[in-house]
């Protein structure tokens, strides 16, 4: 998929990423050379194809992890499938703020470990102090991780 | 007047998306992580209900204890059975160096299967939209295929059976993603319409260009009657390795361990 701005007869180059948290996608593309901006926005069918090829619209900048997709989709894993606790970096990394502890609760335990993971290296990457729902955010919108 | 558009290919910068070079990656990691399996071995059939999973568990048992180095990776998403047929635990998977360790049976089987990460007596279900399912259901399967051929830790294996649920299209999305085409074991019941399915699948195995190893014929001396190994031995110019009996001894399997070098 890639975009022209017809006028400029350039490669439009993607933008920015925006996840609002119900299955759709906002994807924005601006053209380098007049500065027009467009967007394509997926409905979930369209975004859950996307995200079942393991590929994220705007690229990656993290690692995978491993079994990252099923991990991610699978809706009937088991919470205690995965033994996350020999983590890297555990008690050295970036802290978290009560908040975001709370929130990363409610992450099934199928998922948790991996969404702990990810938030960890988003954080250590940029020189993050403390993970805060913001950065959670923040985070969730840069890489793409839908649904967590 | 229409608008003077260039075509797909005739963009050629640098997309940040790089979805092109995500999938390369992907296929990649696949590669690195078989570069230490001498081979691949599809275990299929195209047939339910005739033994896969019985004669994958058997013959990677017997593999294992004549002192070769055997996986099974369990390809029946659905279905999964061959942590049982394996006598393994189900237990918490756990991660090691960005990888996931497999199981290991008491015969040094090292086996990964979604009856690892899977709710007691739950079905394989995907979070996602609830309508237009089919549209994505099957590229997170084949996405789950890439995921175990990947990111389990399968180490340096003589062999690396896949044990594949009926059908050919897990088999052709297995050949997609090897970097090698894949060994083929078939496994059959003598009955004719088990015949004609197999035959299907062995047909789309040689369409891929798959090495066939022979043919297995399962639940012999039962009920089901007629001559489906030899009838596709002949036809394809493949060994029939075994017969196996409802009861199969260890001598059946060690058996077929001397015919597969």
């Amino acid at each position: 998929m890639k975009f022209l701005c017809v006028e400029c007869d350039r490669q439009m180059q993607f933008e920015e990423r925006q996840l609002p948290g119900d299955g759709t996608l906002a994807a924005a593309f601006r053209c380098p050379t007049c500065g027009r901006v467009v967007a394509l926005l997926t409905n979930p069918m369209e975004t859950q194809l996307v995200a079942s090829l393991g590929v994220k619209i705007g690229g990656t900048t993290l690692p995978p992890q491993p079994l990252e997709t099923v991990r991610g989709m699978v809706a009937t894993g088991k919470e205690d499938a995965f033994d996350d606790g020999r983590e890297r970096g555990a008690g050295s990394g970036p802290s978290w703020s009560m908040e975001a502890q709370e929130r990363l609760a409610r992450v099934p335990g199928f998922v948790r470990g991996m969404v702990k993971r990810i938030y960890l290296d988003y954080a250590k990457d940029r020189g993050i102090a403390e993970i805060t729902p913001a950065v959670m955010d923040t985070a969730r919108s840069e890489l793409g991780l839908e649904g967590m | 007047m229409p608008l003077n558009i260039r075509t797909y290919h005739e963009l050629t910068e640098a997309d940040r998306s790089g979805l092109a070079d995500q999938i390369g990656a992907q296929r990649r990691r696949v590669a690195d992580r078989l570069a230490s399996v001498r081979r691949v071995v599809a275990v299929l059939s195209g047939k339910g209900g005739v033994g896969k999973s019985f004669v994958t568990a058997g013959l990677a048992r017997a593999l294992a204890r004549s002192g070769r180095s055997i996986g099974v990776l369990d390809a029946d998403f659905n279905g999964p059975t061959a942590p049982q047929l394996l006598h393994l635990p189900v237990t918490s998977c756990t991660l090691h160096d960005g990888v996931i360790e497999p199981l290991v049976s008491a015969e040094g089987v090292r086996c990964f299967s979604m009856a690892f990460l899977l709710e007691d007596g739950r079905p394989l279900a995907f979070r996602g939209p609830e309508t237009e399912g089919h549209v994505w259901r099957e590229t997170l399967e084949a996405a789950t295929l890439r995921e175990f051929l990947a990111d389990v830790a399968w180490g340096a294996l003589d062999e690396l059976l896949v044990d594949l649920p009926p059908g050919v299209q897990r088999f052709q999305e297995l050949t997609e993603l090897l970097p090698a085409r894949p060994a083929v074991l078939a496994v059959t019941i003598p009955t004719p319409e088990s015949r004609d399915a197999v035959r299907r699948a062995l047909r789309a195995a040689n369409d891929r260009k798959a090495t066939l190893l022979g043919v297995v014929e399962n639940m012999v001396g039962g009920p089901f009657v007629g001559n489906a190994a030899d009838e596709l031995a002949a036809e394809f110019g493949i060994p029939v390795l075994a017969r196996v009996p409802f009861h199969p001894g260890e001598d059946v399997w060690k058996n077929v361990v001397s015919k597969l070098q």
